[in-house]
């Protein structure tokens, strides 16, 4: 409350209209002042409630997931069982399913997003923009269940069908890669998540990037092209620079609900606590084994096991984000804007 | 402000009265398994609509229906495993069984038709051992002779979530597998040992993978292989019948069942003796504390199983579960009688 003495915006912004400012009573700038106060003292209240509300969830989970990091310790992080009935459990699979399916989804998704956006901003005809910018908020807005469903029915028949068949001719004989490319072709398993993922991520990146796209100063793009840039030169040294930050926002959206995507990846992953050298083998995500087992597990140490699971997902985000901070500070280092 | 205080009082004051009315209503609340879930919401609308009076049942999970009755949040909790007559002992709980369901195995298999393939329960234990890797493996083609069996891999799916079912499901592969009794275990999810082994979200999820994959196998609720008229597999039973699944063969398993002896009705139905029993038939139980506080909750909650008993067998199978047999239901009667006291000691029932 020691805020009270230094608040003479009121009076201040009252002056800028001269005839008005012998008009106002004392009365009224007083109560204004108070408003002014309250109103700063409540959008305080809000903001911090969001750091409250972060260390509430961590301090939860760290406490959820007490027995279970007692009883494995970091064990927990490289070990493959995951056994109910001796309850022996460890993470590595879904952890590494999680990371997996993510980085595919990425590593198709980021591509597409960014051709969106390009066409939308530079390419497209007026006429074409706003369609197709619909679309892509309306596929933002599908609920992740219509993907999953969706995957199930519709898309793992095709792809086991038409697509997994052609991979294993075609790139399972590839050197190094090849192993990735192998087994039964079920479609559904690792890739098919990914694949799914990749599908749910893009109107979320390719939406941003259009959004920051379009805010970069029409001087700029007007001046490269006036010196004899073609459009790839435009968008790759002029307007990716400018909009690099929202980018990297847009791509960490996306990764934010992939990592914690969980109906439409418990639909295609297959659901099997294993690790398979191919990208066909089902395997088991963090936020698919939560909603698999959480509702029947009972007994201390699988609740905690899955609860330590739901904590390492937390942690796995926050790292993720604090990357990226370090890697635009690090960019905007190098450009010499901070020192 | 004074204006908001008109808007605001009165509306504060109408939900104050909401509130209270809403919680005069006589209201028992229940929480637990999801397996029983359609036929509880079934009898409690039916309850309902006789007696005036509401169930409320949560279908949050066995694991949280047992939690919930320790925690006394709820007037009964709802279990698809047992509990040991000893875990019932320590929580002061006892248990009944309400109704019962079968589990079936169903497989893809071109030109194999429901009901034309039979299994023993070792050669299921052995596929889902991932021992027989094949459907053309001599142990399959030996208990089909006339059946031509295609060279294709077996794809073992099972239940990703952890449920009731696969805890029949493991049980009856623990009693008749010796292997799977070692290496595996019975529970509500299990560590799946097949290299093959995919699982599927609920019941619906296991059907679609068994209907979608070729040369798939699979369990599910008899209600879902019914509905979506899977290729069933005949079982051999512990009498050395090959036996349907259908209300029959539960009813006989659920008969041949010794729920006398067995503590605090720990009973799981898997295979029981009987030439017509189906061998992975189960219950699923309701828990109480055996001293109650709130009189006239539980006894509202005996009299809607009472009348269930009595009047929802109908219900039940039109739902594809299994009534209790009448004995057994003489059985728990008798078992309210002796075990459900209020504080000072007087029976309930």
């Amino acid at each position: 409350m020691g805020a009270v003495h230094h608040t003479p915006v009121a009076p201040q912004g009252a002056s800028f209209q001269p005839g008005m400012s012998h008009s106002i009573p004392e009365s009224r700038l007083k109560r204004q002042r108070w408003y002014d106060l309250a109103f700063r003292n409540t959008t305080r209240l809000f903001a911090s409630l969001v750091l409250v509300l972060l260390s509430g969830i961590l301090v939860t989970l760290i406490v959820g997931s007490w027995p279970a990091i007692k009883a494995f310790g970091p064990e927990f992080l490289i070990s493959t069982e995951w056994n109910p009935v001796t309850k022996k459990f460890g993470g590595l699979v879904p952890v590494f399913g999680t990371l997996t399916t993510s980085f595919i989804a990425l590593l198709i998704g980021i591509p597409v997003s960014f051709g969106i956006a390009t066409f939308l901003t530079e390419l497209s005809p007026l006429w074409l923009r706003r369609p197709i910018g619909t679309a892509i908020e309306l596929l933002a807005a599908i609920p992740s269940i219509i993907y999953g469903m969706w995957g199930l029915f519709i898309f793992a028949p095709i792809f086991a069908e038409h697509i997994q068949p052609w991979m294993i001719d075609h790139l399972g004989p590839i050197w190094l890669i090849g192993p990735l490319f192998k087994g039964a072709p079920q479609g559904i398993g690792i890739l098919s998540a990914g694949i799914i993922l990749a599908i749910m991520v893009i109107p979320f990146i390719a939406s941003v990037m259009r959004d920051v796209f379009e805010v970069v100063p029409p001087m700029l793009k007007e001046s490269a092209y006036a010196v004899g840039a073609t459009t790839w030169e435009v968008v790759w040294n002029v307007v990716l620079p400018y909009t690099k930050i929202g980018v990297v926002g847009g791509i960490l959206l996306g990764l934010g609900r992939a990592l914690g995507e969980t109906m439409a990846v418990t639909f295609v992953i297959g659901n099997a606590h294993r690790v398979g050298t191919s990208l066909f083998s089902p395997g088991n995500s963090i936020a698919s084994a939560l909603a698999n087992e959480f509702t029947e597990a009972d007994g201390v140490l699988y609740t905690s096991a899955l609860v330590e699971l739901g904590l390492i997902l937390f942690l796995i985000t926050f790292i993720v984000l604090a990357l990226s901070k370090i890697l635009l500070y690090q960019l905007a280092k190098r450009e010499g804007t901070l020192t | 402000m004074k204006r908001i205080h008109r808007i605001i009082t009165p509306a504060l004051l109408a939900l104050g009265v909401c509130a209270t009315s809403g919680a005069a209503a006589a209201n028992i609340t229940g929480a637990g398994a999801t397996f029983p879930y359609p036929v509880y919401a079934k009898w409690a609308e039916a309850y309902k609509a006789k007696t005036g009076a509401a169930v409320n049942y949560q279908s949050i999970g066995s694991g949280g229906g047992i939690k919930q009755i320790k925690a006394k949040t709820v007037d009964f909790g709802a279990s698809d495993a047992p509990l040991t007559l000893a875990d019932l002992d320590k929580a002061g709980l006892v248990q009944f069984p309400a109704v019962m369901g079968g589990v079936v195995p169903v497989v893809n298999v071109q030109g194999v038709k429901p009901g034309a393939m039979k299994l023993t329960g070792e050669v299921l234990a052995d596929i889902y051992l991932g021992k027989i890797k094949k459907w053309n493996d001599p142990a399959i083609s030996k208990l089909n002779p006339d059946m031509k069996l295609p060279d294709v891999a077996i794809t073992v799916v099972n239940r990703s979530d952890g449920s009731g079912t696969t805890f029949i499901f493991t049980n009856y592969l623990s009693k008749v597998s010796k292997e799977w009794k070692d290496k595996v275990g019975n529970e509500k999810s299990v560590s799946w040992p097949a290299a093959t082994g995919t699982g599927g979200k609920g019941n619906e999820g296991v059907a679609s993978f068994v209907q979608r994959l070729g040369g798939a196998i699979g369990y599910v609720e008899y209600a879902y292989a019914k509905q979506n008229k899977m290729a069933y597999a005949l079982l051999k039973n512990r009498d050395g019948h090959f036996v349907a699944p259908d209300d029959k063969s539960f009813q006989a398993a659920a008969a041949g069942a010794d729920w006398k002896n067995a503590p605090g009705f720990y009973e799981i139905l898997t295979n029981e003796p009987g030439k017509d029993s189906w061998p992975i038939t189960g219950a699923t139980f309701i828990l109480m504390h055996k001293s109650q506080a709130n009189v006239a909750n539980a006894k509202e909650v005996l009299k809607f199983f009472d009348w269930a008993y009595k009047e929802g067998n109908k219900m039940a199978v039109d739902l594809n579960y299994v009534p209790m047999p009448d004995a057994v239901v003489a059985l728990i009667r008798t078992e309210w009688k002796d075990k459900l006291k209020d504080t000072s000691g007087k029976p309930i029932w």
